[in-house]
């Protein structure tokens, strides 16, 4: 009996003090395994790609004369000295594949960045304005008839490839998707009594767009944004094994990838690891990005 | 129906004519002059310049060029190629097959492989089975698949010689024209003794890696489709009534489950395109993705601009017919804003 009251006195304490929604989140979030290991892993990715000088044993540009094509130190011939071999030019494979991190990243973090401003910018805009909506409905519709690859591919063509230019073309080619999806979001809080509140109350259309509206969009963009930075990772990834991406001796992980094409046969290594780094980070990303998901909005799911 | 149909027509007119000129204009942006990448790096003199400018009616403003680019395009005309000197659309037209053969098989084996592993995955939620699709899954869909085919062509074709390295058919030992361009059916049509097979065996292992990424994403959208309509009325009534779970689950929840990824594999169209450039690249695979690609190194631009517009068309045009079954199957859309 007295078990039980002191129970009920519990409950009624700790429902005087809600949860914060930092903790509720996190809560949610540490309920699917998958999703810490994922964050875990693409933290610790993020962590190597900062750290790349002080980690990475070697220089990714140094050339080893004397150990061309040397394999992994697992592997008979292998030695410490390079731990996963060096490729084609005797470039140590471990060290560029660490500083591959820091580009790669950087080109999903930028490309995230930027596709996420303009987004917000352009899909208020739309939401708000039914002139610049047509507008802006109509170019978002036009790029996304183009099949992704085929329009980063034309706008490197024009641009020239290097990596400003790629983060640029893959951003025109997800910019639509963030647009679309604060514009639907921001259309579907328009009707809602807060806003109207916030009308009444004569509170300025930026303000209202920015200050009231967005806020309430964030869930699903936040999720948008994550697993965005992996599908940017994968398109760059795709533009440097075209050639089109950051150019030679730039340690990319897709333009390795590219000229370690005629090793197939002799030495599979040089086609193994930087291949395995991006599959690694993509999922380790999707797997956290799922995990935000289920945490911030259990009924959306990925189309 | 009728006004739907015509809408949706209608709304893709514009989008066309963007995408005309926004293809031309961005080609003119383009660094490089198309005529001294005709006559190459000897100097020409200007009078023979001026006669090739005219010739393709570069010496006329930007404005008339683009009508006339238009004008053309009405007329099934996209222009000659720079490095075959042959015609775009043909040359389209003759790798296409290839291009739709490959995308065809993928989508066919993402199909029959993805949906019984989501509708099971569902059913079975939160055993290890499930835990392990989803595993796949998303493994599958973070996958750079140009990765995937060198690394499958080390394994499977190089070190256990159970698949070719790359093109369509043995053409040593099976010669024959072709009737369709698929080579499917074209071995079939030829009577020669295993070349459908042969053919066949070239084509599994292209398929299968631009299949990969589709069939994560069927066998996502199938499991939660399922996960979702499983937990509907109709099919507690169902449960209720006594049906066996088989019947309960491909009749009744299935179907519904459906239509939601019916959509989804329409409007992966795109995704299958833009896969087909990589795969076309590394198998070597006679298709318009490859050609597209080539014709960037080159600097064959008529061919680059024809090509984009053509592919993009293709898209459009089946994400309109996908939006038209998808009106049929359900009114609400049909009826909506």
């Amino acid at each position: 009996m007295v078990a039980d009251v002191a129970s009920v006195r519990t409950d009624l304490v700790s429902a005087t003090a809600p949860p914060s929604s930092v903790n509720a989140f996190w809560h949610a979030f540490r309920e699917n395994k998958g999703a810490v290991v994922g964050a875990a892993l693409a933290i610790a990715i993020a962590i190597v790609a900062i750290l790349a000088d002080v980690v990475a044993p070697h220089s990714p540009l140094e050339q080893f004369r004397d150990a061309i094509k040397a394999p992994p130190a697992w592997m008979e011939g292998g030695s410490r000295q390079f731990v996963l071999g060096t490729d084609g030019l005797g470039r140590d494979m471990l060290s560029r594949l660490i500083y591959g991190a820091r580009v790669s990243l950087f080109i999903g973090l930028a490309v995230m960045t930027i596709s996420f401003g303009l987004g917000v910018v352009l899909g208020l805009a739309a939401a708000f304005n039914s002139v610049v909506d047509v507008l802006v409905t109509r170019v978002m519709d036009l790029i996304m008839s183009v099949p992704d690859l085929v329009l980063a591919i034309l706008a490197v063509a024009i641009l020239g490839p290097s990596l400003v230019n790629t983060i640029i073309a893959v951003t025109i080619v997800f910019l639509p998707r963030y647009v679309r999806l604060v514009r639907a979001s921001a259309l579907g809080e328009l009707d809602k009594d807060y806003v109207t509140a916030a009308r009444v109350a004569g509170v300025g259309a930026l303000r209202l767009a920015f200050m009231t509206v967005l806020p309430n969009c964030l869930g699903p963009l936040i999720v948008q944004a994550t697993l965005g930075v992996s599908d940017a990772i994968l398109e760059a990834a795709a533009l440097g094994f075209l050639g089109l991406g950051a150019q030679p001796p730039t340690p990319e992980w897709g333009s390795m990838l590219a000229d370690s094409r005629e090793f197939i046969r002799s030495q599979p290594w040089i086609v193994t690891f930087p291949g395995l780094a991006i599959l690694v980070t993509a999922v380790a990303i999707n797997l956290a990005g799922d995990g935000l998901r289920d945490a911030l909005d259990p009924k959306m799911r990925r189309s | 129906m009728i006004r739907f149909l015509f809408t949706r027509v209608a709304l893709t007119i514009p989008t066309f004519v963007a995408l005309t000129f926004l293809t031309f204009m961005a080609i003119r942006l383009v660094p490089g002059d198309p005529v001294e990448v005709r006559t190459g790096e000897h100097g020409i003199t200007p009078e023979r310049l001026a006669m090739f400018r005219h010739q393709l009616g570069l010496d006329q403003p930007v404005w008339k060029q683009f009508l006339d680019y238009v004008w053309h395009l009405l007329h099934g005309d996209f222009g000659t190629s720079l490095s075959t000197s042959g015609n775009v659309l043909t040359e389209f037209l003759t790798l296409f097959p290839a291009t739709v053969e490959l995308s065809f098989v993928a989508m066919l084996l993402a199909i029959v492989c993805g949906l019984p592993m989501g509708v099971f995955a569902a059913v079975k939620r939160g055993s290890w089975y499930d835990q392990l699709l989803m595993g796949i899954s998303v493994t599958g869909y973070s996958m750079p698949i140009f990765w995937w085919g060198l690394l499958l062509i080390m394994l499977v074709a190089e070190r256990w010689h159970l698949a070719p390295v790359a093109g369509r058919i043995d053409l040593i030992r099976y010669d024959y024209d072709p009737v369709t361009g698929f080579m499917l059916v074209d071995s079939l049509l030829s009577d020669q003794k295993g070349a459908f097979l042969d053919a066949l065996h070239h084509l599994m292992l292209p398929a299968f890696v631009l299949g990969t990424i589709p069939l994560a994403v069927i066998a996502r959208m199938t499991r939660s489709s399922m996960l979702e309509v499983l937990s509907e009325d109709y099919v507690r009534t169902a449960r209720a009534k006594g049906l066996s779970p088989l019947r309960v689950v491909g009749l009744h929840a299935l179907r519904n489950a459906l239509i939601p990824v019916v959509t989804v594999i329409g409007l992966m169209t795109g995704t299958l395109l833009a896969g087909a450039v990589l795969t076309e690249t590394i198998f070597s695979w006679p298709g318009v993705g490859h050609w597209l690609i080539e014709s960037i190194s080159r600097r064959d631009y008529p061919a680059l601009q024809g090509g984009i517009i053509l592919i993009s068309t293709v898209v459009i045009l089946v994400n309109l017919a996908v939006d038209f079954v998808y009106g049929i199957i359900n009114p609400r859309i049909r009826h909506g804003r």
